[in-house]
């Protein structure tokens, strides 16, 4: 029998709500399983509704889905929130509840269990264990590894093992549904923050300066953390301005240099783009999406910003925009953003949202062998040469080789003013059309980098369902789903954003009967771009802006309504 | 042997008698004294008049936004500590449009040297208020008179700068050996420098400064703070020259376990430390 159980903890922020859903997904893990964990949580430091859900599965997972198998619930609003959706139990924290779902409701005394308040939540992790009789050394061995060596780790697995044993003893046999942990393969664990702060250590970057703000703070954090041990800096600056400005100082140096922000904090770093753009810097900027405009849903979820960076800055340059599909891509599309911001001396956006940054999957252990750092074109002149060095040099490729202030004779003069190749401002026509043109034809040799978009499914199918980004693992479960029914569908889906595969796109429509997009956003951003590079209108767009996630089953209803 | 040969840059496109030119002529003469070659040197401007001075002078040059010199300025910096790194403001630069990078970059003392053309009006846009114009200045944008100036000196005491003074760009030869002090100095250095606009200020003009500037003697002692912050309200009648506030703090860049082992531009990545990494998230 497949495994395909989901998990979801919830309670008021304060109760530990995220650190028993994380390591549940942790133990879930360890065993062998496939894990995709997602976090619902309020502006608020105290109080309110939170929620975590775990999802398991014996093979892939890349999405959530909505029957809960068990639900932990730390209060009383965590249960009537969620029972309509209760297909398994409910382990409810507490004594009495009006509100019952009857045989599956079970009263568990976490806080006497856990003998202190504080650990309830890891009473709750072993009761859930317990019901489906998972092998607790492996409980133990993730407590103590999280926890360390000291008490708090004794307690803490005496606290999980008393919620185990209870649940065994007095639930035996009460679901029916097991989980045998079995392989001991070497999964990671990972958010998609994680991955990008992994991914930006292993090609070498060396600077961020960033400004906290959800959802990407917790990148800052990791560099920062990690900053002693790999010999980079990460600066909390006093604002996004500054952020982004300090990046593209530390870049101009010399050094690979990133920031990451979300949507308003990318409002202020604009400015800054277009300087990377006129002084030909190389930048990586994150940019985590979160509904908006203005604070908009600050901790939820959104597509909205694709148009905005695409178009970010006056005047026009050259610039690439990558948006992550998985946890997994994550840390392969930041590895590739910063060689192709230093190859093409140009600013390049992660575009992510707070579903991927802040959701865990389950990836295979990754290949580092495979990671390549490229610096492009660095400038090793004669001494004769050092002295005529010019930074912005007119090539054909639009590509001038780099030096770095202080590393040589050569003086690397840039300027945010129209300049010639040597630096200096200027004011002639000829000078500034030659400058325009030569920054622009980097985007030929660019484009030819961007990989095509992903095709899931039949080559040729009557319904076709693109997406980019965070919906792929949603929208790709959904595909299964249809052709299960016997729908004719595949899936395009885009993570490579700009400069735009007009061809490759137009190409998969052309040979469709339906295509609808998959956005996060109210008007179908992706749409108006296939329309504007390919000339091609989308059958229709299945849209949620809402703030929260589309879920596989979510997607197909809505394409079930739309065209079958 | 470094000389003026080497800081010969290109042809101003200042008005005439702009007092840009003392500044220019100061700083040349400082990085000369200094011995500092061209390459060594990251000179980072903003928008304004002043923010044209990289290129008249020579060095790497980073010309970035209206406002933004510090951030970069900082950025290079940390990249690579053995640049000496000097970024030149206007007072709209500085003092408005720039005002937070001031206030933080002052407060995490970073070791750079921030020279500001204070002419107390705006140049390059053509004559209207800035944020250090005197009380009541009739400007196109300021019919009514302006409002009461930022205090420079007093507001860099305050937020932390480990350096402070002001120069007057009609006395190159004491301009210069503040230049000097400040890129001496480990630290933030913040020299505001009083800079006769000839085009669009007519009242802050170099003989009005003449008669009132003076330089500070032997006798005062800019290692006291309570006494700095009391010859900081000096304006007026009398306006006071040199070095106003010193102190020695640590470092932004002391502080960072990353430089300890030389500029980071010069840093080799090891791939197996990274393969540590991702047993933590097993």
């Amino acid at each position: 029998m497949t495994i395909d159980m989901n998990f979801v903890v919830a309670g008021e922020a304060g109760q530990g709500v995220q650190l028993a859903g994380f390591l549940l997904a942790k133990v879930l893990a360890r065993g062998g399983y496939h894990v995709f964990a997602d976090q619902d949580y309020e502006s608020r430091v105290r109080g309110g509704h939170n929620f975590f859900r775990v999802r398991v599965k014996d093979s892939r997972v890349g999405a959530i889905a909505e029957p809960v198998d068990v639900l932990i619930a730390f209060n009383k609003e965590s249960v009537s929130l969620h029972k309509n959706v209760v297909t398994g139990v409910i382990i409810f924290n507490g004594k009495k509840i009006k509100d019952t779902g009857g045989d599956s409701l079970f009263i568990v005394p976490l806080e006497r269990l856990a003998g202190d308040k504080l650990m309830s939540n890891t009473v709750a992790l072993g009761v859930a264990l317990g019901l489906v009789e998972y092998d607790f050394e492996i409980v133990a061995k993730v407590l103590r590894e999280h926890f360390g060596t000291g008490d708090v780790s004794q307690n803490n697995i005496k606290a999980a093992r008393a919620g185990y044993e209870y649940s065994r003893r007095e639930y035996k046999g009460k679901i029916s549904r097991l989980l045998s942990p079995s392989s001991q393969e070497e999964r990671l664990l990972l958010t998609g923050n994680e991955a990008i702060s992994l991914g930006a250590i292993a090609v070498g970057c060396k600077f961020m300066a960033a400004y906290p703000m959800t959802p990407v703070s917790s990148i800052m954090e990791y560099l920062a953390a990690k900053s002693k041990d790999f010999d980079l800096v990460m600066v909390h600056a006093e604002d996004e301005i500054a952020a982004i400005n300090m990046g593209i100082g530390a870049a101009y140096a010399g050094v690979r240099a990133m920031t990451a922000t979300s949507g308003s904090g990318f409002c202020l770093m604009v400015e800054g783009l277009g300087l990377a753009g006129i002084t030909e810097t190389p930048l990586v900027v994150v940019e985590g999406q979160r509904p908006g405009p203005a604070v908009g849903l600050p901790t939820r979820t959104e597509q909205g910003d694709l148009q905005f960076v695409l178009h970010a800055h006056h005047g026009e340059f050259p610039r690439a925009v990558l948006a992550p599909a998985t946890v997994e891509d994550a840390f392969w599309i930041t590895v590739k953003a910063f060689n192709l911001a230093e190859k093409y001396q140009l600013p390049v956006i992660i575009l992510t949202d707070q579903h991927l940054a802040s959701s865990y999957t389950t990836v295979d252990r990754i290949d580092l062998s495979k990671v390549t750092i490229d610096r492009g074109l660095l400038f090793s002149g004669g001494e004769a040469e050092q002295l005529e060095y010019k930074r912005h040099r007119i090539t054909e490729t639009g590509i001038s080789p780099r030096a770095f202030p202080g590393q040589s004779k050569a003086l690397v003069m840039t300027d945010a003013d129209e300049h010639d190749e040597a630096g200096h401002l200027i004011e002639d026509a000829g000078m500034r059309t030659a400058q325009v043109q030569k920054r622009l034809r980097k985007l030929f040799s660019l484009k030819k980098e961007i990989d095509p978009p992903k095709l899931y499914g039949p080559k040729k199918a009557e319904t076709t369902l693109i997406g980019w980004g965070s919906t792929f693992g949603a929208i790709h479960e959904a595909v299964d789903i249809l052709r299960k029914e016997g729908a004719s569908v595949n899936m395009l889906h885009l993570n490579e954003l700009w400069p735009f595969q007009a061809e490759a796109v137009a190409d998969v429509i052309g040979r469709s009967h339906h295509s609808y997009v998959i956005e996060n956003n109210a008007t179908g951003q992706l749409a108006k771009l296939i329309r504007a590079e390919t000339g091609k209108e989308v059958s229709g767009r299945i849209l949620k802006y809402d703030g929260r996630p589309f879920s596989p089953a979510y997607i197909a209803e809505a394409v079930r309504k739309e065209c079958c | 042997m470094v000389t003026i040969a080497d800081y010969v840059g290109l042809e101003p496109a200042w008005c005439p008698g702009c007092g840009n030119f003392g500044i220019l002529k100061a700083l040349n003469r400082a990085l000369i004294e200094l011995e500092i070659e061209p390459h060594q040197l990251l000179l980072v401007s903003g928008i304004g008049q002043a923010g044209k001075l990289p290129h008249y002078s020579r060095g790497n040059i980073f010309n970035s936004l209206h406002g933004r010199p510090v951030p970069p300025a900082i950025g290079a910096k940390i990249a690579n500590p053995e640049l000496v790194v000097v970024a030149v403001s206007g007072d709209g630069d500085a003092y408005g449009e720039g005002g937070n990078h001031l206030l933080h970059a002052m407060r995490r003392n970073h070791d750079i040297t921030y020279l500001v053309h204070n002419n107390q009006v705006y140049g390059l846009t053509k004559g209207q208020t800035s944020p250090t114009s005197d009380l009541g200045f009739v400007t196109k944008t300021t019919p009514y008179g302006a409002s009461p100036p930022i205090n420079p000196i007093a507001l860099a005491i305050a937020g932390g700068a480990t350096f402070i003074a002001r120069g007057f760009a009609g006395d190159i030869d004491h301009l210069a050996e503040l230049i000097k002090g400040g890129i001496q100095h480990r630290g933030f250095a913040l020299i505001d420098i009083l800079q006769p606009c000839v085009s669009f200020n007519h009242k802050n003009t170099y003989s009005w400064y003449r008669e009132r500037v003076y330089k500070l003697g032997e006798d005062y002692d800019p290692g006291n703070q309570p006494g700095a912050l009391e010859k900081a309200q000096e304006w007026g009648d009398r306006i006071p020259l040199g070095v106003i506030y010193r102190v020695t703090r640590p470092t932004f860049e002391e502080q960072i376990p990353a430089l300890k082992k030389g500029p980071l531009v010069s840093q080799e990545l090891e791939l197996a430390k990274v393969e540590r990494l991702l047993d933590e998230f097993r």
